[in-house]
């Protein structure tokens, strides 16, 4: 069996167009729009030969391979490597990397953690955290927005709705880091990533812990469910394990990409002063227009066709959902950002039964932050080059640096 | 293609044409109708597609869908159900849904 990273290579049906490029190069990982348009251009499928996967980049076609849990599942991972034919760095997650019917035990007692309902529960302290964190930010003036509201939001507020006893903000956005770089090939990025591995990866396993976290918030609902039975008590920590992979460096890249929309698009800006119903939307329209996540893997468990072309047993897809988000065909105008677009069916959070299942949480971060801001902040503008931090599966800013003016 | 009749809060009938395996939820954006969000695309996380179905044609609710139902603005009835969830075949030709006063 010839193997490349970490799954069985296959030759590609006929038909199937070839680009022999490299998606994860940290240069098209900074600016992957060129590269979007030519997977879209090329067709509905790509096979891309020096990792023997297939690429797809088209709205439909992403979104069809990417929602269909019966065909291409999860349980083998959502990176480049096939959990049946190889350890994976570290156990599966018990709910992403899983298909029903296990899936929706789990799925169940983490949609019921982070529900609307229970997430309103939040909103008090997002909106002074947030109020507080703005303030500070427009005493200065000038900041490095990454740094200084991107990752300082979400990893004060978000440990303390785990309810995780004592944080270590910069473990917890590396291991998210760690998580997502994972799901790419075997180069810099992730053996960069990974290299923390032995720092971070214990710190995290006994933050997980029943004793580490109090009797309120998300981790003592997920403790909750182990005790009424529903899961067992491993499992538990598991899920906690999700909150700490999935729920901090995917909110940090939301936010940095938020603002670099609005101070990108200072009239976009204006339009929430003047009309914070359009917060929503502008939040939506972010994660179209940035696809923060911007790729993902599934797995192919029987011969099937998509698009009329024949996929085997055993490929690899990458689903490229920055491509299927900036689709002409579906989108129109992709490449402005229009708080006021609407843009239903985006796959910023992916789709189907997988789809992501911290997304309330992550919008109320985001929400608390712009409502804070629209009531102070007159403008904001940016004070040098953003720089992009390339990633396997996450596109964030590494440096963005911005001047917020008081109103 | 199945037609599904939608009654708004102000009481109007709105007929649209469902294609089969489309969600309900889907159905009703795809019409640009009023009183639908579906803010979570499908995923069973948000609660705003929220939608009773007072014929009871649409079968038992999904894995999850009581819990998540407990997230809607308006009140849940044993007739409310989360339109994502329900999948549009030709049996349902002549559906009736009504939908609540508010999503949010």
């Amino acid at each position: 069996m010839n193997m490349i990273e970490g799954h069985v290579a296959f030759d590609p049906a006929p038909g199937i167009p070839v680009w022999d490029i490299d998606p994860y190069d940290a240069a098209i990982l900074r600016d992957p729009f060129p590269y979007y348009a030519g997977l879209r251009e090329r067709g509905p499928l790509v096979y891309i030969p020096r990792y023997s996967v297939l690429a797809a980049g088209q709205y439909d076609t992403t979104r069809e391979i990417f929602s269909d849990h019966e065909r291409f599942v999860s349980s083998r991972g959502v990176g480049l490597n096939d959990f049946r034919h190889g350890t994976p760095w570290r156990k599966p997650s018990i709910i992403l990397e899983v298909d029903p019917p296990d899936h929706a035990r789990t799925r169940k007692v983490m949609a019921r953690a982070l529900s609307p309902k229970a997430i309103a529960a939040f909103r008090e302290t997002f909106r002074e955290t947030a109020e507080t964190l703005v303030d500070q930010v427009l005493a200065k003036g000038r900041i490095e927005a990454v740094a200084e509201l991107a990752e300082a939001f979400p990893t004060t507020v978000f440990p303390r709705a785990v309810g995780m006893t004592d944080s270590d903000p910069r473990r917890l956005v590396d291991y998210g880091a760690m998580v997502f770089n994972a799901m790419g090939p075997d180069n810099a990025l992730r053996r960069d990533a990974m290299a923390r591995q032995a720092d971070i990866v214990p710190w995290i396993t006994a933050a997980c812990g029943r004793a580490r976290l109090t009797g309120e918030g998300l981790g003592a609902i997920i403790y909750a469910a182990a005790d009424a039975g529903e899961i067992t008590e491993d499992e538990a920590g598991m899920l906690v394990r999700s909150f700490l992979s999935a729920g901090v460096d995917t909110t940090v890249t939301g936010i940095g990409n938020m603002l670099w929309c609005l101070s990108q698009n200072p009239a976009e800006y204006d339009r929430l002063k003047h009309d914070p119903a359009l917060i929503r939307p502008a939040i939506e329209e972010m994660l179209r227009f940035t696809s923060p996540v911007h790729t993902f893997a599934r797995t192919a468990d029987r011969q099937t066709t998509v698009a009329g072309l024949p996929i085997p047993e055993g490929a690899k897809i990458i689903c490229v959902l920055g491509a299927a988000n900036s689709d002409p065909q579906k989108w129109g105008d992709p490449e402005r950002y229009r708080v006021d677009r609407r843009p239903q069916g985006h796959m910023g959070f992916g789709a189907g039964i997988h789809g992501c299942v911290g997304q309330n949480i992550a919008r109320a971060e985001i929400e608390a932050l712009l409502t804070a801001m629209i009531a102070r902040v007159d403008r904001i503008e940016p004070a040098g080059a953003a720089v992009w931090r390339p990633g396997n599966a996450i596109r964030s800013l590494d440096r963005l640096p911005l001047t917020f003016v008081a109103s | 293609m199945t037609t599904i009749t939608f009654i708004t809060p102000d009481g109007a009938r709105h007929d649209i044409d469902a294609r089969d395996g489309q969600s309900v939820m889907q159905a009703a954006l795809a019409a640009d109708l009023d009183g639908i969000i579906g803010e979570c695309g499908g995923s069973m996380m948000c609660a705003t597609c929220h939608c009773y179905d007072d014929e009871g044609r649409t079968g038992p609710r999904s894995d999850g869908e009581d819990e998540m139902l407990e997230s809607a603005a308006c009140e849940v009835t044993p007739q409310s159900r989360l339109s994502c969830q329900i999948k549009v075949s030709a049996e349902m030709e002549g559906l009736v849904i009504r939908l609540p006063q508010s999503q949010l």
